[in-house]
């Protein structure tokens, strides 16, 4: 009986025999797809773990950020605010903020490659480049935003300063800690983004050490997470570095 | 003699019951992210209170939730627009949607009719006014969930996105209010269906319903 008739006129006793067998095959296939979907749904949520993530989920967040990638530009941007609208911020992470963190004798390592003899700069060397005052929102991966004022200089700015002329930029950049207790890892892209400030002030004031002082980054394509407090070393490298976050399962790009 | 007439098309079916876990998939891991800053109430209703998380496991979750909502809305998204298209393509369209502003006057007779205040129901060609209403409603509250979704997703790069929404948190509102009434649509479509009897949620799977046949 072909299946697109609009309708199957039968004597009465043949009309029940059909309905049945159309139930019985029909109940079987939707069994079979039901079991189908519930094996693949298993084995996306069970199979091998990549960074905390099952590997065909961490699959697709990665897809996922190259999309974003190819997608983000240096025209799409945060929307800016007045200072009016700025709001409360919490702290968030403390994560390698010491609380006897002794801001003198702090200086940024700047790394042009994986074996590159590190730069020492001082913060002076930051507030020397062009400064950017900034409105921007700040949202948090956990669903929070807020409205934060900022000041510093851009990432591109200091990357054309400091990173060695006539070499090919890498793809990637890492940032950590001065102990490396926390670190992001950055495409190059988002981190040349013209919001992305490595920043110094906020809200007006010198940057507090809740907040990151004396250095911290303010990156408004991603989330919090990748927002690191006091930096203490920054690598320009090929290589996708570790991120914090995304060891602990969180999308690697984590853009927005 | 006894007639057996196709109800719903196989393709239609295909897609009704791809979406039914996908939904509930994404609504399960949408609750998994809004756990981390779970703000919206109406009074003293809290969404939600602690026991629903305990209750169903939901603490610590975010990342598990991030990556699987990350992971099932491309099968969500592309499964919603092929239904519309081969309803559009097949011109089912035109039974599902309604054709005029008397089907909301309809409507509310067949909810009458339906709470038994009102014994008379308004003629009707497959579907009935408030049928139609509810089933063009979901596909546009899909739009408006991929939407607000992808303007929560990407408020830099789709920053006009989120501001068609009221901004980023404006964008998470509308996202959340569509979501529960998903819940609301389902708790109602599961009664009715369960009212209907066996012979029309037996035509949701085989296509054909048998008719004039009293269950």
């Amino acid at each position: 009986m072909n299946n697109r008739h609009r309708e199957i006129v039968l004597p009465e006793q043949d009309a029940k025999r059909e309905l049945a067998r159309r139930t019985r095959r029909d109940f079987l296939v939707a069994g079979i797809a039901a079991l189908g979907g519930f094996g693949a749904y298993e084995w996306i949520t069970k199979a091998g773990q990549v960074n905390n993530a099952p590997w065909p989920q961490r699959k697709v967040l990665d897809l996922n950020g190259r999309i974003a990638r190819a997608y983000l530009s240096d025209s799409h941007l945060m929307p800016t605010y007045s200072a009016s609208q700025v709001g409360p911020i919490k702290v968030n992470g403390d994560i390698g903020i010491a609380e006897d963190f002794d801001a003198s004798k702090w200086h940024l390592q700047v790394a042009s490659g994986e074996d590159d003899p590190a730069l020492n700069l001082q913060l002076s060397d930051i507030m020397a480049l062009p400064k950017v005052n900034m409105i921007t929102r700040f949202c948090c991966i956990e669903g929070w935003s807020v409205i934060q004022s900022w000041g510093g200089a851009r990432f591109s700015d200091f990357t054309k300063k400091y990173f060695p002329p006539g070499r090919k930029l890498p793809q990637y950049v890492y940032m950590a800690t001065p102990g490396e207790d926390y670190y992001v890892g950055l495409d190059m892209k988002s981190a040349l983004h013209p919001q992305t400030l490595l920043a110094y002030e906020h809200n007006g004031k010198p940057l507090e050490r809740e907040h990151g002082a004396p250095l911290r980054l303010v990156i408004p394509v991603k989330y919090g997470i990748k927002n690191i407090k006091c930096i203490g070393l920054i690598r320009y490298t090929n290589d996708r570095p570790d991120d914090y976050w995304a060891e602990e399962g969180y999308d690697w790009f984590a853009g927005l | 003699m006894q007639k057996l007439r196709l109800k719903h098309l196989l393709a239609i079916r295909w897609f009704h019951w791809i979406n039914f876990p996908l939904l509930l998939l994404m609504i399960w891991s949408g609750i998994l992210i809004y756990w981390a800053f779970p703000i919206y109430s109406i009074g003293p209703l809290h969404f939600f209170p602690k026991w629903f998380y305990s209750a169903f496991n939901i603490d610590q979750r975010l990342a598990e939730g991030m990556a699987l909502h990350f992971f099932f809305m491309w099968f969500f998204v592309i499964n919603g627009i092929a239904y519309v298209i081969y309803t559009l393509a097949s011109g089912e369209w035109r039974l599902l949607v309604p054709r005029s502003w008397s089907a909301f006057r309809d409507a509310w007779h067949v909810v009458l009719h339906d709470f038994h205040l009102r014994k008379d129901i308004p003629p009707q060609d497959k579907y009935n006014a408030a049928q139609q209403i509810t089933y063009t409603a979901i596909i546009l509250m899909g739009v408006g969930s991929v939407l607000s979704g992808f303007a929560i997703y990407k408020p830099a790069q789709l920053s006009w996105l989120a501001t068609l929404f009221g901004g980023y948190q404006g964008a998470r509102c509308v996202h959340f209010v569509l979501a529960a009434g998903y819940v609301v649509f389902f708790v109602v479509h599961v009664l009715q269906v369960a009212l209907a009897g066996w012979n029309n949620f037996r035509s949701m799977v085989i296509g054909y319903e048998a008719v004039g046949e009293h269950e």
